[in-house]
C-alpha cells in the first residue's frame, strides 16, 4: 500500500510540476522561445503574491487574483518591447537575453528580499488533508493537482474554441502569413507571454504555500518544467502534464528508495524517455 | 481615379534590387493580371504592395492615401487582401478555421460569408473539418482563395493562383473570378500562363527583370509584343 501512496502522491506533485511547465509550453508552442528566465518568473510571481499578502493582509488565494493581471501586463510589455526583437532565425539571441533576464531578476529580488527564505502564510486549507480509503491526502496536493488539469484544460480550450487561439494557431504555423490575415504577430506573442505569465503566478501561488522559496530556486524549477514539456513533446499541453507526472513519480519513488534520490530520479526519468523517444511522448506533426 | 497605385516602386532583398521603379495602377472595379517570366518580380511586387516588404511611403497608394510604408496587417485592414503564392495554408487549422481566420479581429460586412465561399466553393463545404493541409493542391488553392475573401477586400491579389495545379482544376478556380468580381472586389492576378491571365483581365502589365516592359488591354497586345516584353527578345 505504501507504494500506492507513494505513487498518487507523486502523480499529485507532478500537477506542480505541469503548472510550472504549461508556461513554457505555451510560449516555446507558439514563438519556439525557450524562455530561460521561466523559473525566476516564478519565484518573482511568488514574491509578488508575498507582498500584497503583507501589504494588504490578504489570503494568498485573494492576493493571486490581483498578483495575475499585473503579471499578464509584465509578460505583455516583456515580449511586446524586449523579446519580440530577439526572435529569427537565429536560436541564440533569445537564449543570451533570457539567460541575462533571469540572472537580473534573481539578483534584483536578492536585492530586494535578501536571501532569507520566505514562505506564504498557510492556514487551516494548507495542512488538512482527506481521508481516501487507506491513503490520506493533503489537501494543497489535490488543490495543485486540480489547478494544473483546469489550467491545461482552459488553455485547450483557449487553442481549440476561441479565435485568439486560431490566431495563436496561425501565428505559430506562420508569421508571415498571419500578418496578411490582418494579425498583428508582435502583440500575439506579447498576448501569449502575458498568459503565460499568468499561469506562471498560479505556479508561484502553490509553489510558496507548498514550500519556502528564496531568490535562488528559480533555475532548478526552470529545469524541472522544461524537463516536463520535452517529456510531453514540445508544445504539447497534456504531453506537459503527463511530464509532469512522471518525473513527480519518479521523484516520490526514488526519495522512498532512499531519500537521496529524489531529485536525481526524476532526471534520471527525463533521461530515459529522451533516450526512447527524442522528441517526447507526443510531438506535433510539423515540429 | 487609381483605386490602387504603386509609383518608381523598388524592393530588394539584401544587397540584390528586384523591382526598380514599378508603375501600375488598379482602378475602380478592375482585374489587372501581371504576367512575366520566373524571377521578373512578380511576386516582389505582390508582397510590396500587401506590405510583407515596406517600401517608401509613397511608392504604394491606396483609395489616395500612401500605403508603402505600412505593416501587412495594416493594408488587409484598410481592404487589401492577398492570396499568397504556394497558398500558404495554416497547417494547424482545420479549411473552415483557415477559412475565419481571414475575419479576425473584425466583423467585415460584405457579400462574402462563411455561407457564400460555401457556394462558391461547394466541395469545401464538405472538408470544412479536415486540416486544409490534407487537401488537393487545386482545393487548398480554393481554400487560400476563400480565406482572403472572407474580409471582404475592395483589392484581392492572387499571386500565381495557377501555379502547379492541373489545367482542368485550374478551369475551375478561373470559373470563379467572374463571380468574385461581380461581388465588388478589384483584383491584380499575377499569372504566368498568358492566356489564363487574358482571358480575365481588363488590363495586363507584362514584367521582365524587375521592370514593366509592356502595358495594355488583352485586345491591343499582339502575340509578339508578349512574347518580346516577356522573353527581351524578338524571334
Amino acid at each position: 500500500m505504501i507504494w500506492v501512496d507513494t505513487i498518487i502522491q507523486g502523480i499529485l506533485l507532478g500537477g506542480l510540476y505541469a503548472l510550472f511547465a504549461s508556461g513554457l509550453s505555451l510560449v516555446f508552442g507558439i514563438m519556439r522561445l525557450v524562455n530561460l528566465a521561466h523559473g525566476d518568473l516564478i519565484v518573482m510571481g511568488a514574491y509578488l503574491i508575498l507582498v500584497l499578502v503583507t501589504l494588504l493582509g490578504l489570503s494568498p488565494f485573494i492576493a493571486v487574483f490581483i498578483a495575475m493581471p499585473l503579471m499578464f501586463a509584465l509578460g505583455w510589455v516583456l515580449q511586446k518591447y524586449l523579446l519580440n526583437r530577439t526572435l529569427g532565425d537565429d536560436i541564440l539571441p533569445p537564449l543570451l537575453v533570457t539567460f541575462g533576464l533571469s540572472i537580473a531578476l534573481q539578483n534584483a529580488l536578492l536585492e530586494g528580499f535578501s536571501a532569507d527564505s520566505q514562505r506564504l502564510p498557510t492556514n487551516a486549507l494548507t495542512t488538512a488533508s482527506v481521508e481516501a480509503g487507506p491513503i490520506t491526502l493533503g489537501v494543497m496536493p489535490l488543490l495543485t493537482f486540480a489547478s494544473a488539469v483546469l489550467v491545461i484544460i482552459g488553455l485547450n480550450q483557449l487553442f481549440y474554441r476561441t479565435e485568439l487561439g486560431r490566431a495563436f494557431r496561425a501565428t505559430s504555423d506562420d508569421a508571415t502569413t498571419a500578418s496578411l490575415m490582418g494579425i498583428k504577430p508582435a502583440n500575439i506573442f506579447a498576448t501569449a507571454t502575458g498568459i503565460a505569465l499568468v499561469i506562471v503566478t498560479i505556479a508561484a501561488l502553490y509553489l510558496g504555500l507548498r514550500a519556502n522559496f528564496d531568490p535562488n530556486i528559480g533555475p532548478a524549477r526552470l529545469i524541472y518544467a522544461f524537463e516536463a514539456v520535452i517529456i510531453g513533446g514540445l508544445g504539447s499541453l497534456w504531453g506537459t502534464l503527463l511530464g509532469g507526472i512522471i518525473i513527480g513519480v519518479a521523484q516520490t519513488v526514488g526519495a522512498a528508495i532512499n531519500p537521496e534520490w529524489q531529485i536525481l530520479a526524476g532526471h534520471i526519468a527525463f533521461l530515459v524517455v529522451l533516450l526512447i523517444r527524442p522528441r517526447g511522448l507526443f510531438p506535433r506533426a510539423n515540429d | 481615379m487609381a483605386l490602387l497605385q504603386t509609383e518608381g516602386l523598388v524592393a530588394h532583398y539584401g544587397d540584390f534590387q528586384a523591382l526598380f521603379g514599378v508603375d501600375i495602377e488598379l482602378r475602380e472595379a478592375e482585374t489587372v493580371a501581371i504576367i512575366g517570366a520566373n524571377g521578373a518580380g512578380k511576386t516582389t511586387l505582390m508582397r510590396s504592395i500587401a506590405g510583407v516588404l515596406r517600401n517608401e511611403a509613397a511608392s504604394v497608394s491606396f483609395n489616395g492615401a500612401p500605403i508603402g510604408a505600412q505593416a501587412a496587417d495594416e493594408i488587409m485592414a484598410q481592404g487589401v487582401a492577398m492570396v499568397p503564392e504556394g497558398r500558404k495554408l495554416f497547417p494547424s487549422l482545420s479549411v473552415e478555421e483557415n477559412l475565419l481566420i481571414g475575419t479576425y479581429g473584425r466583423k467585415t460586412e460584405g457579400h462574402w460569408t462563411l455561407k457564400t465561399v460555401y457556394e462558391l466553393f461547394p466541395i469545401l463545404a464538405e472538408r470544412r473539418h479536415n486540416p486544409g493541409t490534407a487537401l488537393s493542391g487545386g482545393q487548398q488553392q480554393m481554400v487560400a482563395i476563400g480565406r482572403a475573401l472572407m474580409s471582404n477586400p475592395r483589392v484581392l491579389l492572387c499571386d500565381e493562383i495557377s501555379l502547379g495545379l492541373a489545367p482542368v482544376v485550374i478551369k475551375d478556380i478561373y470559373k470563379a473570378i467572374p463571380q468574385i468580381k461581380a461581388a465588388g472586389a478589384s483584383m491584380i492576378v499575377v499569372e504566368q500562363d498568358i492566356a489564363q491571365a487574358m482571358a480575365v483581365a481588363d488590363r495586363v502589365y507584362c514584367m521582365m527583370e524587375g521592370r514593366v516592359t509592356l502595358s495594355g488591354t488583352p485586345d491591343n497586345l499582339s502575340r509578339d509584343d508578349i512574347h518580346n516584353a516577356y522573353f527581351g527578345a524578338s524571334h
